[in-house]
């Protein structure tokens, strides 16, 4: 028997223990995106998504390069309005209400979800004041001190930094500085982290420290993970959204909602065939 | 067939003989002209230094120019001067300066700060002794000369130049820098402030410094704003005051060639101002290059 799936492609190893997964209709719904639609000037990246976020649960988005999945995870805090040719149709409801209607602050967006970014990119300032800087802006000035040890510790980089909180951030290793971009953003007390790719430009063992680490954060906020390995996104998320790239007839390209399940499903029925082809390594 | 020899042949023919020569005499060309580049550089400075050297003393920079009909006496009251006009030039120029390349850089749609990109550049090609006469029939008509129009007139001169140094270093931030502080709720004007300028701070100071060296050799701006000065050191921008370009300018009209003397030193001393000022800009801004790309 054994030797039979050895010959087959390899199933993923979904190794992480987790909790029975509950019925959808027991969780809340951080995100609820209805026919959203992204377009930088006249194509749209990611096309007509229809997908529900979870409260302290990991989801992860994945598929191949170019199917939106970035473009997607950036509209949930409206980091694509720093991009001029952007535009967003559909709505993207936070808890029910649309974080692009009329009169909604996207300062105010960013503030309760954060983000983490495919390259680290700590401030060029020491890696106390990293931390520290966000809290100063939004006013969470008291007890600056324990607020910034808290975070650091919940990134699992404060025994690793403690002794050296005043020297500058640029002198921590890649994975550090990616460990301290999370502190950063959890220090400001969002509701929902995104993580961009967040371990791509990382060595495989800062790599598991911060799949361990999204583990410990689920428990105390929302995560959304975009990435591009697949054994990643088995390893870590509790619902998995496969997106992949439609073609029309005149060439255009587009990315799209293929399928959303509990990672379980996605990894070993899926419903559609894109998806059971990209999970199991023939596409993409 | 027998193997044509020539065809493989690794030694020159009369042609490729030709255009190696003609290679060998445009690069001896180009590098003759870089030389004579140099070499106008070390005439000039050897030149101005070695007949203003005899002037240069303790006196010469503490006294002012000696009454008429009699000898002695130094610059001190053009320094002051150069030095209360171009302080003041440079405390109009620098802010304003920074705020229209964050304005470029952060706030403007591209296409806007296309166009105020352009107009910094033409204002930075504008002749000077024109900005003198705008300042003059701005400023000075009606109610005469005063140290501070003279440095609204080198501040204008300025302003391109710290424009679009510090735009230019701002264009070398990370966009990835200014993510991250959006994306923990800071708004633009805090991540501008917190991230944004300082990370270019060793750029700014590099513009600056660059513009101050430029206004303080600048004559014409002057002319027609601040040059019937009295002979005494003055500390107030509300009076004229005399400046080291055009105090060279006076010095070497007169008959005494003593003054010639002081001409050249004081020349010396602007270009030793200027080349220590520059070189240090310089300096600074590989060393800040160095630390925000490593």
């Amino acid at each position: 028997m054994e030797a039979d799936t050895m010959n087959v492609v390899a199933p993923i190893e979904i190794a992480q223990p987790r909790e029975a997964p509950r019925s959808a209709s027991d969780l809340e719904i951080v995100f609820e995106t209805r026919g959203l639609t992204v377009s930088y000037g006249k194509a749209p990246a990611v096309s007509d998504v229809d997908l529900s976020i979870y409260r302290n649960l990991v989801t992860a988005i994945i598929g191949p390069s170019g199917c939106g999945k970035s473009t997607f995870l950036r509209s949930l805090n409206r980091m694509n309005d720093l991009v001029p040719s952007a535009k967003v149709e559909g709505e993207v409801l936070y808890h029910g209400q649309n974080i692009y209607g009329d009169g909604v602050d996207p300062v105010e967006v960013r503030r309760r979800i954060g983000m983490v970014f495919q390259k680290p990119n700590p401030f060029p300032k020491s890696i106390y004041d990293n931390v520290a800087w966000g809290l100063r802006v939004l006013g969470m000035k008291d007890d600056l001190d324990s607020r910034v040890e808290r975070a650091l510790t919940q990134a699992a980089l404060w025994d690793e930094v403690k002794d050296r909180l005043k020297k500058s951030a640029f002198g921590l290793s890649g994975g550090q500085q990616q460990r301290l971009c999370i502190a950063r953003a959890i220090a400001v007390e969002p509701d929902v982290v995104l993580l961009d790719e967040p371990a791509s430009a990382l060595d495989p063992i800062a790599t598991s420290k911060i799949e361990d680490l999204m583990h410990e954060l689920k428990n105390e906020y929302t995560l959304v993970i975009v990435t591009h390995n697949m054994q990643q996104a088995a390893r870590v998320a509790d619902m998995t959204a496969f997106f992949s790239i439609s073609r029309g007839e005149e060439g255009e390209r587009w990315g799209e909602l293929i399928e959303y399940d509990e990672t379980e499903k996605i990894f070993t029925t899926p419903s559609a065939n894109p998806t059971e082809d990209y999970v199991t390594g023939r596409f993409g | 067939m027998a193997v044509d020899a020539g065809r493989y042949s690794l030694t020159l023919s009369r042609r490729t003989r030709r255009r190696k020569g003609v290679n060998v005499l445009m690069q001896a060309l180009a590098t003759l002209a870089a030389l004579a580049a140099v070499a106008v550089l070390a005439l000039v400075i050897i030149s101005v230094a070695r007949r203003g050297a005899s002037a240069l003393s303790w006196d010469f920079f503490t006294k002012n120019a000696a009454t008429f009909g009699q000898s002695g006496g130094g610059v001190a009251n053009a320094l002051v001067g150069s030095l209360v006009i171009v302080g003041l030039a440079t405390a109009m120029a620098v802010p304003v300066g920074i705020l229209i390349a964050l304005y470029v850089s952060e706030f403007a749609p591209p296409r806007v700060g296309d166009l105020v990109r352009l107009v910094l550049d033409v204002l930075n090609g504008l002749p000077s002794i024109i900005i003198g006469i705008f300042v003059y029939g701005l400023l000075v008509i009606g109610s005469g000369q005063a140290a501070w129009k003279g440095s609204f007139a080198l501040a204008i001169i300025m302003l391109p130049l710290v424009a679009r140094a510090t735009q230019e270093v701002l264009a070398l931030v990370p966009s990835t820098l200014r993510e991250g502080a959006l994306a923990l709720g800071a708004s633009r004007w805090r991540t501008v402030l917190g991230v944004v300028l300082p990370t270019s701070f060793g750029g700014i100071i590099t513009g600056t410094v660059l513009a101050v060296a430029r206004a303080a050799g600048e004559t014409a701006p002057l002319l027609f704003t601040t040059s019937i000065a009295a002979n005494a050191v003055t500390w107030d921008p509300r009076q004229p005051v005399l400046s080291i370009p055009y105090d060279i300018f006076v010095l070497s009209e007169s008959p005494d060639p003593a003054d010639h003397a002081r001409a050249w030193a004081l020349g010396f001393v602007l270009i030793c101002f200027v080349l220590v000022t520059s070189l240090s800009a310089r300096l600074l801004l590989v060393r800040y290059r160095k630390r925000l790309e490593g």
